[in-house]
């Protein structure tokens, strides 16, 4: 068991001695060389991902659909996706006549750089991890934040109007899902204290969605929308803007999009799972499994809320961020800060249970104001019409 | 030349190479990319220095906030996405001065006063600088800091109702 947990470990300390003892290169000759190395595994890992997910993405949707989904190529359809890739390749790349090429160009790559730098800073496993950056939390929430500018522009350069409008949505949409997802964020920070990424799953004794259910559910639901998955799919919304930002997008640009969106679905499920569930940590089975393991059960749960939900209108979808998420994730911090530093002394057990009890509090009165809320609105409605008769 | 001197003229360059495209592009959609351009090397050169919170803070906030939110006022803006936008006003002689006052200042100062005296501490880096920064912003820096954030709120609350429809 030992063996396999560090079996990745072990493979890099036999590479690292070949280089340095049996070739005898100097350290700073064998640092560079393993950087660039971890670095274009951890680029390959994003595309080699990609190749699966669309897979299950595709089979999951179709049995939700209850459909079967690709099944022509290969036992269960498993080689749909290298069809699907050198369909990309081969298709046409159309440039609109007015559009700016060097940005419209550019746009593409803009998208993917920020996904994959993602990658760096999440801990597969026990000791494995690209870069293990002291604000790696910050890191995070930085890098995703580029993901607006590559949107735009490849919104603007196209030229097309409904371009323009997914690219406008996507303002509104990111930034303003930006802000419950860094405070949910924040409480983890607070209760592990630090914003290393690796420590936050070595403090991870009990998963933080056990302790912080409302911080969970605040940072899965804003990850979906920063993903842009259905049911917060406005920014590509078919049946209202044609596809947004990428529509006059073709051949491997366009995959290039496809390609970033499904990056970006593994590195932030593999955050949620670094941040709530616990990282690599679970006995019997080696870390770096575990790790994959929970983060497909994250993706597969993204696929199913896809399959199951209708999408949002965009003035409901803007209300429920800065009406609902940004008040409950205040009110979250809040609550979690006070908790924390009321119990400091006590033993783990008591602070577990007070923090779990406290957020099922806070979950029983935000469900309370919700219905209030909600009785009142539907009474104004109902005497409005009963009052117009 | 050590490798940090490589990689801080790589940096430099990438952050002055960003300068020049906002200041001589006559698309600003284009000029606000070369300002993104020209942070991020201000960022690389946070990190360079050791200092990842200020180089990540710098992405988050300057890239990934206040650059949206131009990019943004200049996609609202009529007229302003024409390709061929004037670059200059009728201030620009003005400018042009202060500028150059303002580069002859920094110039003098740097060429002949601290030339020989940069004044450089022995003290090691810190190794949590993180939470050494939120300690002292809140105990030495808390009256700054609660300041800045009051501004920030009284600059939201005001936003809101200029804009607010009436």
């Amino acid at each position: 068991m030992n063996i396999l947990d560090d079996l990745f470990i072990n493979i890099g300390q036999w590479w690292t001695n070949l280089l340095s003892e049996t070739l005898s290169l100097q350290d700073g000759v064998v640092t560079v060389i393993n950087g660039l190395i971890g670095g274009l595994i951890l680029a390959l890992l994003g595309v080699v991902m990609v190749l699966a997910l669309t897979y299950m993405e595709r089979k999951v949707f179709s049995r939700l659909q209850d459909r079967i989904g690709p099944n022509r190529w290969g036992p269960l359809g498993i080689f749909q996706a290298v069809c699907d890739a050198i369909k990309m390749l081969t298709k046409e790349d159309i440039v609109p006549d007015k559009a700016d090429k060097l940005l419209f160009n550019l746009a593409p790559i803009l998208m993917v750089i920020p996904a994959v730098l993602l990658y760096a800073a999440l801990p597969f496993g026990r000791g494995m991890v690209g870069s293990n950056l002291s604000v790696g939390v910050l890191y995070v929430v930085g890098i995703g934040s580029l993901t607006g500018i590559a949107v735009m522009t490849a919104g603007w350069s196209s030229n097309n109007k409904y371009g323009l409008l997914g690219a406008f949505r996507v303002v509104a949409q990111l930034v303003s899902y930006e802000i419950p997802m860094v405070l949910s964020m924040a409480s983890v920070v607070l209760l592990t204290g630090s914003m290393s990424l690796v420590d936050i799953v070595e403090k991870q004794t009990i998963p933080n969605f056990v302790l912080m259910p409302v911080a969970f559910f605040i940072y899965t639901t804003a990850a979906m929308a920063e993903l842009g998955r259905s049911p917060f799919d406005l920014l590509e919304a078919d049946s209202e803007i044609v596809a947004g930002y990428f529509i006059e997008y073709s051949g491997m640009k366009f995959a290039l999009f496809f390609l970033a969106e499904y990056i970006n679905l593994f590195a932030v499920a593999g955050l949620i799972t670094t941040m709530f569930l616990g990282g690599w940590q679970w006995p019997i089975l080696p870390g770096w499994l575990w790790f994959f393991i929970k983060t497909f059960v994250v993706i597969f749960f993204f696929i199913w809320m896809r399959g199951s939900w209708p999408r949002f209108r965009i003035d409901h979808m803007l209300n429920f961020a800065w009406k609902f998420l940004v008040p409950l994730a205040l009110a979250n911090i809040m609550v979690v800060a006070l908790v924390d530093k009321l119990l400091q002394d006590t033993g783990e057990a008591v602070r577990a249970a007070a923090l779990l009890s406290s957020n099922i509090l806070l979950i029983i009165i935000t469900l309370a104001v919700v219905a209030w809320a909600g009785r009142r609105s539907r009474n104004v409605k109902l005497e409005a019409i009963v009052g117009a008769r | 030349m050590s490798v940090e001197q490589g990689v801080f003229i790589v940096l430099s360059a990438i952050t002055l190479i960003g300068a020049w495209i906002v200041i001589s592009n006559r698309n600003l959609y284009r000029a606000a990319l070369g300002m993104v351009l020209s942070f991020f090397g201000v960022a690389g050169l946070y990190a360079l220095l050791n200092a990842g919170f200020l180089a990540v803070a710098q992405v988050l906030i300057y890239i990934g906030a206040i650059s949206i939110l131009i990019i943004f006022a200049i996609m609202l803006t009529r007229k302003i996405m024409d390709r061929e936008a004037v670059q200059s006003n009728n201030q620009w002689v003005i400018s042009a001065l202060v500028a150059l006052a303002l580069f002859g200042v920094i110039g003098y100062t740097l060429a002949f006063r601290v030339a020989d005296s940069w004044a450089v501490s022995d003290a090691g880096l810190p190794s949590e600088a993180v939470a050494a920064l939120g300690e002292a912003l809140v105990t030495t820096y808390a009256l700054p800091f609660e300041v800045a954030s009051v501004l920030l709120l009284v600059a939201l609350v005001g936003a809101i109702v200029i804009a607010r429809e009436k």
